[in-house]
């Protein structure tokens, strides 16, 4: 906020009297300023989806690498085995063998680059920036200068996290979730190491969010178009409104608990370790006292609204597709929209089912237990509703509704293997197996990430004024299927048997210590897993082409609603200019009138007079 | 289109764009603090002891009063605009930005205070707790074997209440540690030292919550004041183009500015005075 | 705190100067009482908390206004206000059984 009052002041000096920021587009602005540094919501959009894009990648390329490690543990791993060790040198990869503080660090910022820059960025930064403005009928964000910030904090956050690769003693190594006290002691050879990085990566993204929340929930609120009430918002808005919620109030207690660390990792605190910490056979000299649960619960306060970050602009994007797609009004918006509110509400008070291992006592355990169970019955609601949504519609199987078709089922598959996590005494098994891996990866993979494929093939249109190309897009979406189940399924069946998750080995060392027979059909899945997630990837070269070949050489699109959709994203000029819209657009009726009896045509845009 | 409500509020909410934002942001601020706030209460809670007296009630009283002043200021120099009167505006909220370098001032004597404090540990396992003469900011063990200063020993005066162990040795170290005992001075060989550690945050984790709150509060101190300032100074120049703009934007700032000062209150009983 | 004329801001003005007495009041109360001792110092704690809330009370409703301000307003403070609650209330609750002996 007070930096945008400076900004904002700064610039309205320049520019003499005059209005808002607003009026920029009465002058030809420069590369720079349109292209690179824009305030500008749809640039930022852009910009937002091909860093997290590229971050994407990046995440898949560690894990894919992890995979050799699992599948063959202790091979040199080929071809890319040597470029690890000429790039982060044989300390850690000698002769191309993955180390174990490699797979550390390569397990960790997995998952942080994941969750905190690829995807929660695309579906928050790239798609909310991209389309709320246009849905509700806004010329800008509320404060577009904020949302610049906002992109450049999370760029900065970015390369900060991809820098820590390179410093001495390499990246973060102790998981996404960073558990004291063990991420403070992981690397005390370097006094800056690999999470100071990290720690100071997540301050500056967590601004990035906040500055972005902020204003997100202000546009929503102030800037909707006259006519657009409450209950005519789109369900992709109200999404993205109660995502920018959890962000706006779940975020600062990480952030003040990455604070905390922060000054246990440079300042030498204690907050999170406690007394009588002894490191390699020496007690650690300090001062001691602190408390390494207050770690996790801090972490958790974020940790599961995120996930429900994660999870809502995705049901958003699924929920315009399905409607636009068969042709009828949502069933249900209404009990939706409420149902996203009940997330959003009961996904502060469940944190601590992450927890039930560290000794919680039994009470506060079923009141967790209790939260859980209760926060799946607004997710089945949303879910039930898009299945009946499908019921008598005429529907259009093209490439984005495939993949919105396909969300369903596995977020159904993600969502249902969360309630043996959510009671406390399954969980006594399932805890840190992979069984947790596949229920969030169900979620998050074929669940969030295909909603957002789906989205790229639904909004391509509108941000290029060309179509990506069909056939491709169907043999992405089908492989991706194949792929992504024979990836995560067999996670479960490992997971039954006990392999631990973070194992360097995949569990091959323990299971032969221990004799364990068990295990050995989870560690014969290892192989084919890895060899699945490596042929996902392949999948994906079809979308890279198509995505930057259509870019020039896509089919054009006639019109400026090529969908048929009702919705106001479709009412403005393709691309839209700055501005947005035409002429100021006044809603006369609910987001999703198609097949209305006694129409012409099967669909009445929100802008069209009653 | 131009971005509409950035300065008339909107008729169904009555509130125009950045005070909405203002607040937005400081729910997130309460959200912060609080997460803050929670981690003192269970540090303390699970804590044997708590060190008390350790800091400078008068010094910390001075700078509760100092904000409070701060806030009234900033609440006439809004009111000041409201009346058109841009003279007064001007003078309150230069006496707003004089008391905020003035409570910085404070907070970093305060700050340095305890940085010269010390808490030493010998190879037989006496520990003290006192002044190094000279007063050197912040040394420690390492410090103290750096040729270029050539130690071989040091002169210490303990505080004056015997030093028991650990965090209960800080807690008696109470107010006036440069009393009447002071002058009374141990000089001690470096080679005898084990550990030399001054009150930092990594003495206890009650020094540690109280850094890492007042210095985050010292924070949101200097970005209220550079806000505050730049509104009286080249951003003011909006008063001959676009008065009501100006207004809205005093008053964001004022808000964000009680908020500093709200923190305050809790923060000062919490950690001077209980 | 919307569209005042020029009388009701001299008004205010003249609430504001009261509210920074008691602001000031109860600075020197909290530091007088924190030198009694209650006996016990779980009152202590209690009577400076109490003064602090008060203080905070007078800052946010007058100096922001807040006993004046719009519905979305409260209802933006109302719902972080119940997280806040939560977030330190449960920690505390999940933490009991290690901290208060006697709590299961
Ligand atoms: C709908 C009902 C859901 C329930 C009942 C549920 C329950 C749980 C529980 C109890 C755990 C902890 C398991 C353990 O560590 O032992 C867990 C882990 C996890 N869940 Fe869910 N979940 C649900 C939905 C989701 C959704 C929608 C997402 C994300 C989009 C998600 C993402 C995750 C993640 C990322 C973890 C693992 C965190 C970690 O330990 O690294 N879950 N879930
Ligand atoms: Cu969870």
């Amino acid at each position: 906020m007070t930096g945008h009052n400076g900004a904002a002041a700064a610039a309205h000096a320049a520019h003499g009297a005059g209005g808002a920021a607003g009026h920029d587009d009465h002058h030809e602005l420069g590369f720079l300023r349109k292209y690179v540094f824009s305030s500008d919501h749809k640039v930022i959009g852009v910009q937002y989806g091909l860093t997290a894009l590229l971050f994407l990648f990046v995440g898949f390329v560690l894990i894919a690498l992890m995979r050799w490690q699992l599948a063959y543990p202790g091979e040199p791993i080929p071809v890319f085995g040597r470029l690890l060790e000429a790039i982060l040198g044989p300390e850690v990869a000698f002769k191309g063998i993955m180390s174990p503080d490699l797979y550390n660090s390569f397990g960790a910022m997995h998952g942080t680059i994941m969750v905190f820059l690829a995807v929660v960025p695309l579906a928050f930064g790239a798609f909310g920036n991209y389309v709320v403005p246009l849905q509700i009928g806004a010329p800008d964000m509320a404060f577009p200068r904020l949302n610049m910030a906002s992109y450049w904090c999370y760029f900065l956050g970015g390369v900060l996290m991809f820098a820590s690769f390179f410093i001495p003693g390499g990246a973060a190594k102790s998981g996404w979730t960073s558990y004291s006290p063990l991420a403070t002691i992981a690397d005390l050879a370097h006094h800056v190491d690999g999470q100071t990085f990290w720690l100071l990566g997540m301050v500056v993204l967590i601004t990035s969010s906040l500055l972005g929340s902020v204003n997100f929930i202000a546009t929503i609120i102030q800037l909707r178009a006259p006519g657009m009430g409450w209950m005519r918002m789109p369900f992709f808005v109200w999404a993205q409104l109660v995502t920018a919620f959890l962000l706006l109030l779940a975020f600062p207690p990480l952030e003040a608990a990455g604070l905390m660390q922060l000054m246990d990792n440079i300042a030498g605190t204690s907050f999170f370790l406690p007394s009588g910490l002894v490191v390699s056979g020496r007690p650690l000299e300090v001062s001691g006292g602190g408390s390494p649960l207050l770690w996790q619960h801090l972490f958790w306060f974020l940790g599961h609204p995120e996930v429900y970050v994660l999870i809502l602009p995705a049901m958003g994007i699924v929920a315009e597709i399905i409607a636009n797609n068969t042709r009828k009004p949502l069933f249900g918006y209404r009990s939706m929209v409420y149902a996203s509110m009940a997330i959003g509400f009961l996904s502060f008070i469940v944190w601590a089912h992450h927890m039930y291992l560290t000794g919680m006592g039994t009470k506060i355990s079923t009141f967790f237990q209790t939260t859980t169970m209760m926060i799946s019955i607004p997710s089945v609601i949303i879910l039930t509703s898009l299945f009946i949504s499908l019921w008598g519609g005429s529907i259009r199987f093209n490439t984005p509704m495939l993949f919105a078709l396909s969300f369903l089922p596995m977020f159904g598959i993600g969502g249902l293997t969360g309630l043996p996590l959510g009671f406390n005494a399954t969980d006594i098994q399932l805890h840190d197996t992979y069984y947790v891996i596949g229920h969030f990866h169900y979620v998050v993979a074929p669940g969030t990430i295909f909603a957002l494929l789906a989205g790229v093939y639904f909004w391509y249109p509108k941000v290029t004024g060309r179509r990506m190309n069909e056939f491709w897009g169907r043999v992405h979406w089908a492989t991706s299927l194949v792929f992504m189940n024979l990836v995560f399924l067999p996670m479960f069946v490992q997971g039954l048997e006990g392999m631990s998750r973070r194992m360097y080995d995949g569990g091959a060392t323990y299971a032969a210590q221990e004799g364990i027979h068990g295990l050995a059909l989870a560690i014969k899945l290892n192989v084919g897993i890895s060899h699945a997630a490596w042929l996902l990837g392949l999948a994906q070269i079809p979308f890279v082409i198509n995505f930057f070949w259509s870019i020039r050489h896509g089919e054009k699109v006639v019109g400026d609603n090529p969908w048929e959709a009702t919705t106001l994203d479709w009412a403005t000029p393709t691309p839209p200019p700055h501005g947005n819209f035409a002429s100021p657009p006044v809603v006369a009726r609910g987001p999703y009138e198609y097949s209305f009896a006694g129409r012409k045509g099967d669909f009445t845009p929100q802008n069209q007079p009653a | 289109m131009d971005i509409p409500y950035t300065v008339q509020a909107r008729p169904d909410t009555g509130l125009y764009n950045a005070k909405v934002g203002i607040w937005l942001f400081l729910a997130s601020e309460v959200m912060l603090f609080g997460a803050l706030f929670s981690s003192y209460v269970l540090l303390r809670v699970g804590s044997e002891t708590w060190p008390q007296g350790l800091l400078n009630v008068p010094l910390g009283t001075i700078n509760t009063v100092v904000l409070i002043c701060s806030s009234i200021t900033v609440v006439l120099a809004w009111a000041s605009l409201k009346l058109k009167d841009f003279g007064s505006y001007k003078l309150y909220q230069g006496v707003t930005v004089l008391l905020a370098a003035t409570f910085m001032v404070i907070k970093s004597f305060e700050y340095r205070d305890k940085l010269t404090h010390y808490w030493v540990r010998l190879n037989d396992g006496t520990e003290m707790t006192g002044h190094i003469e000279g007063k050197p900011f912040n040394w420690t063990k390492a410090t103290l074997s750096k040729p270029e200063l050539g130690l071989t020993e040091i002169h210490f005066h303990p505080d004056p209440v015997p030093a028991a162990t650990g965090a209960h040795a800080d807690s008696e170290a109470a107010h006036g540690h440069e009393g009447a005992a002071a002058h009374e001075s141990l000089t001690i060989p470096v080679s005898e030292i084990s550990r030399l550690e001054s009150f930092g945050p990594w003495r206890s984790t009650y020094l540690a919550i109280y850094f890492t709150l007042t210095g985050l509060h010292a924070l949101h101190v200097v970005g209220g004041a550079l806000v505050i300032g730049f509104l009286w100074g080249p951003g003011s120049r909006m008063w001959r183009s676009d008065p009501e703009r100006l207004t809205n934007r005093v008053e964001v700032s004022g808000l964000f500015w009680h908020f500093v000062d709200l923190v305050w209150i809790f923060l000062f009983p919490v950690l001077y005075l209980l | 705190m919307h569209e005042q004329n020029a009388h009701d801001v001299k008004e205010a003005t003249r609430k504001y100067i009261y509210v920074f007495v008691a602001l000031l009041l109860g600075t020197v109360i909290t530091v007088i009482a924190s030198f009694i001792h209650f006996g016990n110092h779980a009152v202590n704690i209690g009577v400076a908390l109490f003064i602090a809330s008060c203080k905070a009370f007078l800052v946010a409703g007058y100096f922001m206004h807040l006993i004046s301000e719009r519905k979305l307003i409260y209802g933006l403070l109302g719902a972080t206000g119940i997280f806040f609650v939560g977030l330190m209330g449960l920690i505390i609750f999940a933490n009991a059984d290690q901290l208060f002996t006697g709590f299961r």
